[in-house]
């Protein structure tokens, strides 16, 4: 069977319909059938069937997706409860150790994203692999920054890097590889991105599952939770009718 | 003493703007030894063999042992001559015979 490629990631200023058409035929012509992008938290369905509309055209399967920023559990919470129905994927950025917690525990999201350069504030640690491999959490590696950062800045963040897929990977934790990126010259192949992942030891097999297997399967997933017939994990509905 | 086995890709050059060999090359050079230092570097075995700027295509050649790293570093490229540029990996091949007959097909 041939192998599906996603990127999760991509950040288009929606308002540029122009530019939003032009990465996503890119995104298209390097070998993505399927992509996310980032939409803000108030978009309304019509904007999503919008741009479904204009991935279809261009041969490419549109799964909607919101970053969440919060900056207590308290407050992430509630942005689950309001926003994992809406949503396709669910990433949380998570900026202090108490936020990267709750969101590896909790079921609801799908993808921990650690932006901070700082290592003493990339929480992805031993605890933190534990919590996420016990729900349905992945990693993401956003590969924008490799690609930006030159010199020191990018030597301690492969190191950053070298150390959380090495812990990933004791913990069997998915790890998804993502662009990132606004620019449409940034945009690099699937198997560049994997290519690029052999910077932090991640051997072949688990750098395209990253690009393939995984980000699929997130959204398999989350697809089937969100449809009417769905009950339960592994329940749902066939066919309606009377009882007999 | 065995023979080097040589591996040839052929490449995409995205880019807007236009520039000569010498600053693509440049480039290539640039971004292997910024990610694996001059060993690496000198290990490589680089050397152009195709460029034509109007088709945006080129052909490089690299020995077999450092094709991971060759592409690892192509994948890094953002500027080629200080001109934002990217560079996409089309195939590669052992011969160069070959390697023309994969991007015909």
């Amino acid at each position: 069977m041939k192998r599906i490629y996603a990127d999760l990631h991509l950040c288009a200023n929606l308002k540029d319909s122009e530019r939003v058409s032009r990465i996503i035929s890119k995104a298209s012509r390097l070998g993505y059938r399927l992509i996310a992008i980032t939409f803000p938290s108030n978009s309304t369905e019509e904007e999503i069937q919008k741009l479904r509309s204009i991935c279809k055209e261009a041969n490419i399967d549109l799964a909607s997706r919101v970053d969440l920023k919060p900056k207590t559990p308290k407050e992430l919470i509630y942005n689950l409860r309001k926003l994992r129905r809406r949503f396709e994927i669910i990433a949380v950025m998570c900026e202090s150790k108490n936020v990267a917690r709750q969101a590896a525990k909790d079921r609801r999201v799908d993808l921990l994203n650690f932006p901070s350069l700082d290592f003493r504030r990339r929480f992805f640690d031993l605890a933190e692999a534990e919590l996420a491999s016990n729900s349905l959490a992945s990693l993401e590696i956003n590969m924008k920054l490799l690609l930006t950062l030159e010199g020191p800045a990018r030597i301690r963040l492969l190191s950053s890097l070298r150390r959380e897929t090495a812990i990933a990977q004791e913990f069997h934790v998915p790890i998804v590889i993502s662009s990132g990126v606004s620019d449409e010259l940034l945009l690099r192949k699937p198997r560049e991105l994997a290519a690029l992942a052999f910077l932090f030891d991640l051997d072949e097999t688990c750098a395209v599952e990253a690009v393939s297997k995984n980000p699929v399967a997130i959204v398999k997933r989350n697809r089937e939770k969100l449809s009417p017939r769905f009950v339960a994990p592994g329940m749902r509905i066939i066919r309606r009718g009377k009882d007999y | 003493m065995k023979g080097i086995r040589r591996r040839y890709l052929a490449l995409e050059i995205d880019a807007e703007e236009m520039f000569d060999s010498k600053e693509f090359m440049d480039a290539v050079w640039s971004a292997v030894s910024k990610l694996y230092g001059e060993y690496g570097a000198s290990r490589a075995g680089l050397a152009l063999i195709d460029y034509d700027m109007e088709k945006r295509f080129a052909v490089i050649r690299t020995t077999h042992t450092t094709l991971e790293m060759v592409r690892t570093a192509l994948a890094s490229i953002t500027k080629i001559g200080n001109k934002p540029a990217a560079i996409h990996i089309l195939t590669v091949s052992g011969t160069i015979k070959a390697l023309y007959k994969k991007i015909k097909q």
